[in-house]
């Protein structure tokens, strides 16, 4: 008798507990280029990679919902804001996700500040999100130009590449990215000789690279993304700039850029990632699944990235049962993060994800064993070294 | 040694001559449209997407058949003209006696599946294509390293463009085709078959698209939006060059390459601007464009 009404109660309470789980259901939106430039390291494979982190949460036995919807912002700020506003104001999104382009996301990052929602940034690069636009609404999670410039930059300087030429997008990140990288540069003792502005985006580079060229500078600096950076970089080995002695730094290399140029115009290059497939057997199963899903195609840092926020994410919506942003993003920053992809890090208080960040050499065709086989890693940047320091971030909240 | 606003001549030179190169494309891209123009009325959207469809059918042999550059730079304009010849027989044809609105929305729909189609199937950030070995390398001009390739680049369009120009001003098929354009009935009235000249046409402005496409594709990334990034400043290029203007539109095809590739010197960040603001001066002055004739 005693065992059946223990049993009873147990099984009430364990309805009571699952509905009260139920009740938090959380919408999520992935905004990013679906169909331009940057939509192969972005676009629907974050979306898949959204999925997967729901998924591998088993967000529903833990009695959260999660809806997923995704939209293209066109790489313009205005499609971008038009949405994000849209999202909260009339479809109930509690967090925005990915949001590759600098420009459209510094926007996105303002309107979800005003909104008071959560948005994890995956895709975009300009430090500038944890720094004098920096929110306390805004995780940067992947990346950002501070950590490129310290890899790229300071392995080019440290080699030797004393005075740098920059081939700059214009537009925020390319901005932010010439800016850090010319901090560095300078900071280890070299010089920056020029820089010209290239319209973004863009198709012939021959004319700016020959600028570079002229400038006589060691370094080529390519502050850009995307198809941007691969047609400077098959242009470049065209006009013989490398064969010429000058070396080109892309400053932001994807993995999709290098399977796009092929190994025979991209080997030698130096990159610097935060994600790697490659990289151990946690990241092999996951990307082998997340390739399965993707036409055959493996994951880049950004949707590794999106895969990562978002599980963390939902282990605070879990641990607080709550979806209020406030309240999440408080815990989110307190809990350590830890998954398959990344590691063990943790969210800064500026809103930084500290993880570490790895510099890279794409192979020579001989090394290659096939398709997306292309990294060898060549050292690996502490989160501490990689990321801007809290104090020099000038982050308006955070306290000095 | 003099300078011009703070640029070696040397430098320039360089500056020139690459402008040249980019002319090279809006020349024959231009061209095309022009010829489809002059005939068809159409307004031809569709141009970018079959230029790039040329890289990608030229991408397609090197990796399904085995095909190399040289093969591709004949068969691909021939298969991409040939989907030309069926969009004009199931499609245009049925608006040609529209306005050219119709064509502008007909062709701009079909551009955007297409390049939809491709970037389903092969993403967006592009496919590796190498230069032929035969063409690889360059030759130091002492102001400028010219790559062999971006002369064969200019060699080859500009062959391609007097050619059809020669074609059409001074062959007897191209005074068939001036006459089919001037007076359609009249022309069919002495027993020339029109309706097939049309569709040739159309299939050969869109094989000239293709041609450029297999020029562009070992040095631009071979991507499914390389076309739709280029083509409005190739209408641009026609527009001030004069609708339907052949001549016209390779002159201006490579002076406005140059244009650009100058203001990229002295003023890069306007350089994706120039090509419109000369627009807008050319129409304010000449509303039938440079070479264009008032109807």
């Amino acid at each position: 008798m005693k065992f059946k009404s223990l049993l009873l109660a147990g099984a009430f309470a364990a309805l009571m507990s699952g509905t009260a789980f139920a009740q938090v259901s959380v919408k999520v939106g992935v905004l990013n280029d679906r169909s331009g430039l940057y939509a192969d390291l972005s676009g629907e494979g974050s979306v898949i990679a959204a999925r997967m982190a729901v998924e591998d949460f088993k967000a529903a036995d833990k009695g959260i919902k999660v809806d997923i919807i995704s939209a293209d912002h066109q790489n313009k700020p205005d499609v971008g804001s038009t949405i994000a506003r849209q999202w909260y104001d009339q479809d109930g999104v509690d967090v925005i996700m990915d949001v590759p382009t600098s420009s459209v996301a510094l926007a996105v990052n303002q309107i979800t500040k005003e909104k008071n929602k959560i948005f994890i940034n995956s895709g975009a690069a300009a430090s500038d999100l944890t720094g004098s636009a920096c929110s306390p609404n805004t995780i940067h999670w992947t990346y950002d130009t501070y950590a490129l410039a310290q890899g790229t930059g300071g392995a080019m300087v440290k080699a030797g590449g004393d005075t740098w030429f920059f081939l700059t997008a214009d537009y925020a990140f390319g901005h932010a990215l010439e800016r850090d990288t010319a901090a560095i540069v300078t900071k280890n003792g070299g010089k920056v000789l020029g820089a010209v502005k290239t319209p973004f985006p863009g198709t012939d580079f021959s004319s700016f690279l020959l600028q570079a060229q002229a400038s006589k500078a060691k370094v080529i600096g390519l502050a850009n993304a995307g198809g941007d950076t691969i047609n400077s970089i098959k242009q470049a080995g065209e006009f013989g700039i490398v064969a010429g002695g000058q070396k080109l730094a892309g400053l932001l290399v994807f993995i999709t850029d290098v399977n796009a140029l092929g190994l025979q115009t991209a080997q030698g290059l130096v990159l610097t990632e935060s994600f790697y497939w490659d990289t151990n057997d946690q990241t092999r199963a996951w990307s082998d699944r997340f390739a399965k899903l993707n036409g055959g195609k493996k994951p880049s840092m950004v949707q590794a990235g999106v895969y990562s926020g978002l599980l963390h994410y939902l282990k605070a919506v879990e641990a607080t049962k709550s979806k209020d942003p406030t309240v999440v993003m408080a815990k989110m920053k307190e809990l350590p993060t830890d998954d398959p992809l990344f590691g063990k890090g943790k969210v800064r208080e500026d809103g930084r994800k500290m993880h570490d960040m790895y510099l890279f050499e794409v192979k020579k065709p001989s090394e290659s064993k096939g398709p997306w086989d292309y990294y060898k890693q060549i050292a690996v940047l502490p989160a501490e070294q990689a990321f801007r320091p809290l104090s020099e971030g000038g982050c308006s909240f955070i306290k000095k | 040694m003099f300078e011009l606003l703070g640029i070696p001549p040397q430098a320039l030179f360089g500056q020139v001559l690459l402008g040249l190169i980019n002319g090279s494309f809006y020349a024959i891209l231009s061209l095309g449209l022009a010829v489809i123009f002059g005939l068809l009325n159409i307004i031809n959207f569709t141009h970018g997407a079959q230029y790039m469809m040329g890289a990608f059918v030229a991408w397609m042999g090197l990796n399904y058949l085995g095909l190399n550059y040289w093969a591709a730079l004949v068969l691909s304009p021939i298969v991409v003209g040939f989907t030309g010849v069926v969009i004009e027989r199931l499609l245009l044809k049925r608006i040609a006696h529209l306005d050219h609105l119709y064509g502008l929305l007909l062709t701009f729909g079909l551009a955007l599946i297409v390049q939809g189609l491709f970037r389903n199937s092969y993403g967006s950030s592009g496919l590796p294509y190498q230069i032929p070995p035969q063409l690889a390398g360059g030759h130091n001009l002492g102001f400028m390293f010219l790559p062999n390739y971006r002369g064969w680049v200019v060699i080859a369009s500009l062959v391609v463009c007097l050619a059809t120009w020669f074609m059409i001003e001074k062959t007897k098929l191209g005074a068939y085709l001036r006459a089919a354009t001037e007076n359609p009935t009249l022309t069919q009235a002495f027993g020339i078959n029109v309706p097939l000249l049309v569709t040739l046409t159309y299939g050969f402005g869109v094989a000239l698209a293709a041609f450029a496409g297999v020029l562009a594709a070992p040095i631009y990334s071979v991507n499914p939006n390389m076309g739709a990034d280029l083509i409005i400043v190739v209408f641009a290029v026609v527009v001030i060059g004069g609708m339907g203007s052949i001549l016209g539109s390779i002159i201006t095809g490579f002076s406005l390459g140059l244009i650009e590739g100058l203001t990229k010197v002295f003023y890069p960040e306007a350089s994706a601007t120039v090509i419109f603001i000369i627009m807008v001066l050319v129409l304010l002055v000449k509303p039938a464009g440079l070479f264009g004739r008032t109807a």
